[in-house]
Formats: structure tokens, sequence, C-alpha cells
């Protein structure tokens, strides 16, 4: 390095970037230039090219036209290992080190100390404890990385991308599994990283954060540059209106659809839990779900919402609890049971728990229903086809053809798949948990009014969210969780956002 | 601790079969009869060795028992039929072994080919070459051979020293950690930036190097060179790493569990011959339900860990 840094001097320059996959011209074009000491925000909803940006950048794939110059000298990064050599580090949407290895290998792993070609563990462990120490992090460094939660594993790769002493810190979707004080955490260090000349290219789908801690935004839409503002210069309505192609009129128009206002909501009960308890896990929690109603779990991350969620659809069993679907006793002992009696189940994670992503859209899309009617009666080519059609259409999944594998989707339609799959089999009961996370605000907009159509249908739904302002938007009730209890219940006016809080800090006193 | 579980529990193992032995069979309990544990088991030890660096990456490799079929009756050809030096033969027949595994390295990771397949084609390919070279066995008769192979600690002392190296290799240098960090998630070990391909390629070679010295071994144990040496032997190795406590898809395990897991199927082999009135094959019944068991125990063990 050497020498003084001067703010504003463009560090890392993309110039008229080309990538294509069969079929999809994936970046048209596209610039990008980072400065030294900036936080620079890439915007543009899935499937615009953001990802694909980010790889390129960082030696994952190869691109096809243009140029990437760092500090004036063009560079070809040719793989991850590569550009981190030449100072480029990135930290992935979903965590990418090694569970199996303790967090000091993690942080460590590639570049271990070592003298005389031996690794030297002691001196190995003091920098990681320092390195952790500067994200205010004190853990055990020695134990397994699968010991601690997503968020602290979330953190280590940070510690590991800082550790490597990068001029550019790629942070691609680093808030999506971080509560709200390791956020507030993780942006002290990226704002000290930025005062000492890094630069720092943020990805994220929360609009709040890009707008709290970034300099200047980069907005892409279908793999071409849409545009480059600062920060202060631009407001969010701006900003998504620039992301999804629509005028602001319409933006503001978008999701003002209300459940509340539906007249199905006071429907008869569909599902009754009754002191749902699983020990070491969750409980008690007593639930209900009408028909034509939204009722929203609410609570922090770990306050055992997705527990609930896994109980009532068998993936998980009670030690203690009854639950009864339309006044029927049930026992729900595995997830096929479930489905038998009309539960869908959207899961956090699509890809441990939802897509299977060798087979193509269709296949996905009719999983759900074929494994509901039986693996003898099969569906037809045809019925399959259409079928994959409609929802194609009507989620708008943004794909040629219903025969593409699934694993060549962008994650937001991924998700879309995955909600068709529960639609086809027409449930009774729909378990969202976490459907907009790592959505894009367009998808986002288009998977609530689902909610909303669906709801009207008088379908009933159990929806988990960690963002708040979705979860009041979109319920009709909301079931407030803390510490692995039911803590309350809000509806009809107590139904906004500090009443919530309230609920979630205080919790239990009131019913 | 935890991490240290399956491997507490082999030693445990171990430990009892021992202990079970010596208070039911006099004269078990001896130096003599531990030495001989580790000069019967030399050869399968250092095989045992290279498996578990393939098996830790998430790998398998079936060459193994052809490799030592292979090199066993190379040896024997050069040395009684052309009269080498054995220090050279060995020298060469070891270095064609870990040129070969080097070579199945390069294919499994330049073509991302399953590594199933490719060691697969390997054990034919060596199996066949072994046997065109001679079809017979060949006595070795050379007086450096017979000093060597009649020196009671020489095989344990050879099998220490590479299982030795191995540990050196496994946890004090960074080409360690990778293996285990493409055992545990290869996706990740590529995106942290280890050279995931070259890697790959050192650990079929270790393996290759392994099996190779397996059968130099081999020959010092029978003085002979034979192409059928060392059928099914990849097995055994595959055994002794799984009860060893190192799981079949890589990332958690230790050459200590290796070791132990190799002891283990010696002492049920050496039990068997104490008891002298049942058929030998049992050593295959007692192995098989040992092994079945270790694989529940270590189901047990990801249930326990992933319930927490």
């Amino acid at each position: 390095m050497g020498g003084p840094l001067i703010v504003s001097s463009a560090l890392l320059e993309m110039r008229g970037i080309d990538k294509s996959f069969p079929g999809v011209k994936a970046l048209d074009s596209v610039d990008f230039t980072l400065r030294s000491g900036e936080i620079h925000a890439l915007m543009g909803e899935n499937g615009a090219g953001k990802s694909t940006l980010i790889k390129v950048l960082t030696g994952v794939f190869p691109k096809d036209g243009g140029s990437i110059a760092l500090e004036g000298k063009l560079i070809h990064p040719r793989t991850p290992l590569h550009a981190q050599t030449l100072g480029i580090s990135t930290v992935y949407q979903e965590v990418n080190l090694v569970p199996t290895l303790s967090v000091a290998e993690n942080i460590f792993l590639g570049r271990e100390p070592t003298r005389f070609g031996s690794i030297q563990w002691r001196r190995m462990k003091a920098a990681s404890e320092q390195a952790l120490a500067k994200l205010d992090i004190q853990i055990n460094v020695g134990r397994l990385l699968s010991s601690y939660s997503i968020a602290i594993q979330q953190m280590v790769a940070i510690a590991r991308a800082v550790e490597i002493e990068a001029q550019v810190l790629v942070l691609d979707e680093p808030t999506s599994s971080l509560d709200k004080d390791e956020v507030r955490q993780l942006f002290a260090v990226m704002q000290k990283l930025k005062s000492q000349g890094l630069g720092i290219l943020f990805v994220s789908h929360f609009l709040d954060q890009v707008f709290e801690v970034s300099d200047r935004i980069t907005i892409l839409r279908n793999g071409r540059l849409v545009g480059e503002r600062q920060t202060s210069s631009i407001t969010r309505l701006q900003l998504v209106s620039m992301m999804i192609g629509k005028s602001e009129d319409e933006v503001a128009v978008m999701a003002s659809h209300n459940v509340r206002d539906l007249p199905t909501a006071t429907g008869e009960p569909f599902l009754t839990a009754t002191g749902l308890t699983k020990r070491g896990s969750v409980g008690p929690v007593d639930l209900q779900v009408r028909k034509g109603e939204v009722v929203g779990l609410a609570g922090l991350l770990g306050s055992g919402r997705t527990e609930t969620a896994q109980i009532i659809f068998g993936v998980e069993h009670p030690d203690q609890g009854t639950i009864h679907v339309e006044g029927q006793p049930v026992r729900i002992s595995n997830p096929r049971k479930a489905i038998r009696l009309g539960f869908g189940f959207l899961s956090e994670d699509r890809k441990m728990a939802g897509i299977i992503p060798n087979l193509s859209i269709r296949e996905n899309i009719v999983l759900a229903l074929q494994a509901n009617r039986g693996w003898l009666r099969k569906i037809s080519q045809r019925q399959q086809q259409e079928l994959a059609d409609r929802y194609i259409k009507a989620l708008k999944i943004a794909t040629p053809d219903a025969d593409k594998p699934i694993s060549q989707l962008s994650g937001g339609n991924q998700q879309k798949v995955l909600l068709a799959r529960w639609l086809a089999s027409q449930p009774k009961l729909l378990i969202l948990d976490e459907p907009t996370r790592g959505v894009d605000v367009g998808a986002k907009a288009e998977i609530e009014g689902l909610v909303y159509q669906m709801c009207a249908d008088g379908m009933a739904i159990l929806f988990i969210s960690s963002e708040l302002d979705e979860l009041l938007r979109d319920s009709s009730r909301l079931v407030v969780m803390r510490d692995r209890k039911k803590v309350g219940e809000l509806s009809g006016d107590r139904l906004n956002s500090a009443e919530l809080m309230n609920t979630i800090a205080a919790g239990g006193n009131e019913r | 601790m935890k991490k240290h579980l399956s491997l507490i529990a082999t030693i445990a193992i171990f430990v009892l079969m021992v202990a079970g032995a010596s208070l039911h069979y006099k004269g078990f309990f001896s130096f003599g009869v531990f030495l001989n544990l580790l000069r019967d088991n030399a050869f399968l030890g250092v095989a045992a060795v290279g498996m578990t660096f393939v098996i830790l990456s998430g790998g398998i490799d079936l060459s193994v028992g052809g490799m030592i079929g292979f090199t066993s009756i190379l040896l024997g050809v050069l040395i009684t039929k052309h009269h080498f030096h054995p220090a050279a033969a060995i020298g060469l027949s070891v270095a064609i072994g870990t040129a070969i595994g080097t070579s199945m390295g390069y294919v499994i990771s330049a073509f991302d080919l399953p590594p199933f397949l490719v060691t697969l084609a390997c054990m034919f390919l060596t199996r066949g070459l072994a046997l065109v070279i001679s079809p017979d066995t060949i006595a070795i008769d050379h007086p450096w051979y017979d000093a060597v192979s009649s020196a009671k600690t020489a095989l344990p002392l050879i099998f220490l020293t590479v299982l030795a190296v191995g540990l050196y290799i496994a946890h004090a240098r960074p080409f360690g950690r990778a293996v285990y960090a493409i055992g545990g998630n290869a996706d990740s070990a590529a995106l942290m930036g280890l050279p995931v391909g070259k890697t790959k390629i050192k650990i079929y070679a270790i393996s290759g190097l392994c099996s190779s010295i397996g059968g130099v071994l081999l020959t010092f144990y029978m003085s002979s060179g034979d192409p059928n040496a060392g059928r099914m032997l990849e097995l055994d190795a595959i055994a002794a790493v799984v009860i060893g406590g190192t799981l079949l898809s890589g990332g958690v395990g230790s050459l200590v569990g290796t070791l132990f897991g190799v002891l283990i199927l010696g002492v049920i082999q050496t039990a068997i011959t104490f008891q002298g009135n049942i058929n030998s094959w049992w050593t295959k019944i007692v192995t098989g339900i040992l092994l079945f068991g270790f694989i529940l125990l270590q189901k047990v063990f990801q249930l326990r860990k992933t319930d927490s």
C-alpha cells in the first residue's frame, strides 16, 4: 500500500462488464466505480445482476467482456483466491465457512501463520481473538464454528475478510441473519474500516440499512446499469422506482391492501393449538387460526417462532399440548400427515428444506400436489405443464420456460416457485416462515399481495417474519413470542408498532 | 470434549477388547503379542493412513488393494528376475505408486469426477497390471531383504513413522487444515480461496504413496511378491478408518482414531487365533458387527448434536 489515501479516488473501476449464461444475458455492459473510504451499496431486484457482478469481481465467473482496474492497474481475477491476493475479499450471503473446523481455523484457513512450515496454533488463536475483538466479539475461538449461532458465524466470516487486509471488501447480504444489535455492531465495524480507507461494496435488501450506512448507491435492473447516486441526494421512493422500473406514483400505490378490511377474517377456526410445549425448545403456546385470517407470529430471532411452526407441521413433536383441526383433535406425527390435513409450509431456509435443485421448475411445483395424491395417481405431463405455466404467469416467475432447473433461478424466483408448489396443492392452512427473507422489494410486494389474495379466498395463514413492518401490514392478528413462550396477542386497535415493541420487550404481564 | 467423543469411544472399545482378551487368554497381555499385532497389521496401517486423508477430504480410494498387489509383484520381478538392489526397486515402485495416485487425483479434480469411479477404474487397472507382470508369486531372496524382515521391530517402526509423519501433516501443516476444510464443506473451501484442486491431487498422491509403501511392507512380511496380494484390502482400510471415528462424509476424524481402528481389527484377529478352535473367518463377522455399531454410534452423536 503506502502513500496517503485520498478519499474519493477511484479504487476499483469496472467498465462495460458483459456476462452471459445460456439463454440469459446476466450483465450487459455494466459500469461500477468504488472509491477508497466509501461504503457503496449495490441495489437491484433479484435477478438484476448484483450477484453476477460480484462473482465476476471475485473471480468466481470469468467475464465475457469489459475491464476491471484496481488502483489504476488492470486486473483479471481468476479465482476467489486470486481475487483475495489482489486485495478483494468477500463475505457471501450464506455463511461460507467450514462448520467442522474451529473458529480460529476458519479465520485463518489458507493463510495460517507458520514457522518452518508448521502452523503456530497459539499465534493463530491470539490473532483470531484480536480480529474478533475488533468486532466486539469475545468467544472461545478453539470451539467448532458449528457450535455458534448463524449471527456469530457471519461475524467470523467478516473477521476473516477483514483479517486478509483487503482493499476492497464485498459484503453480500451480510445482515440478513443478524438481529438489530448485531447489525449495529456490523455497521460500526464498517464505518471503522471505511475510515481506514477500505472500499466497501455492500449488498442488502433492507432499504433502511442502505440509507443508514451507505455513501453511494449503484442501481442495476435486468443486468443493466440504471444509475449511480449519492445516498444523500435520493429518496427512498426514487430508489425503489429505479430498482423496479416503475414510476414513483405506481410504487406508492403498491402494497396498500389491508387484510384487516376483509370480511372473512371472522371465519370459523381452522386450527386450534392449546398448550403446545416441547421441552428445551418451545412452549407453552396457544394459537388459533381462523379461515380467511392471517395470524402473524412476531418475536425476535430465536424466540421460538419457527419451532412453533415446525411442531404444527409435524416436523417436531410436542411433549404436551393438543391440536384441533376444524374441531377434531389430531396427532400430527410427520409432515405427510400435515399435508394430508391440508397444511402447507413455506420454509425459511430455501436451500435446506425447500427446493430440490436438480429438478425443473415444473417438477418442483407439482411436488406437493403429487405427494398429496399419492405416487400411484400420477399427474399427467400435460396437467403438470398447465399448472406450471399458470403459476409462472400468476406469480411472475422470471424464467424462459418451466423446464429449466430451479437452481438457475434467482433467490426471489425460487421462493415464488416454492409458494407455487403449495398453492398448487390448494392448502387450507399455509404456514409462511420468512417468505420474503432475501427477496427484493418488487417480489416482496407481490408476495404480500398474494397473501392478501389467498386470505380473501378463505385460506388460513400463519405468517412468520422478522420484519415488524411487514407483520403489522399483513396480519389480521399477531401472536407475540419471547424466550420461546407466547407472551401476548395483539388485534384491532392494538396492532401498531408501539404496542408490538412493548409486548416484545415487556411481555407476559398482560394478555 | 464433544469433538473427541467418538475417538474416546474407539479407544474405550480397544481397551475393553484388550482387557477382555487378556483375562480370557493366558499370555495375551504381553509386549511380544503387541509387537506382533503391529507387525501383522503394519501394511494395513500404512494404507489406512493414506485412506484417512482421502476420507477426511470427503473422498474414497478403492485402488488401495490393487496398488498393493501391483507394488508387491513389481518388487518381486525387479529384485528376483532383474537383480535390482532392493533399495532401488523399492524406490522405483513407491515412485510409480505415488505417480499413479497423483494421476488419479488429477483426473478427479480436473474433470470433477466422483472419486469412487476413478479409483474403482484404477483398482482394476493396477490389479490387471500386477497379473500381467506375473500371474504367479515370486519369492524374494536377498540378504538385505532377509535382514529387514527378520528384525521384529522393523515393520512396526515403519508403520509408526508413517503415522507420525501423517499426524504432523494433518495437524501442523496448512495442507492438513485444507484437507479437513474440503471435507467439511468443499464449496466454502473454494470460496475461501483454498487451492481445492491441488489439495485433492496431493491427497490421492499421499494415498498412492501410502498404499505402495503398504505393498512394500507386505513383501517384507511374506518374503515374496504376489500379484494377488491385498485383495479387498481397501475395504479393511475403510473399516479401520470408520471404526477410528472418521466420518465417511469427510471433515471430521483423526489419524489417532485410525491407529486404534487398525489395532481393533488386529486384536479381533489375534484373539480369534488365540482361541484356536474357531473358524478364522469369524474375524470378518466381528468386524462387520463392530463397523455397524460404529455407524449407529456416529448417527447418535450427530442427532444429539443437532438437538442441542
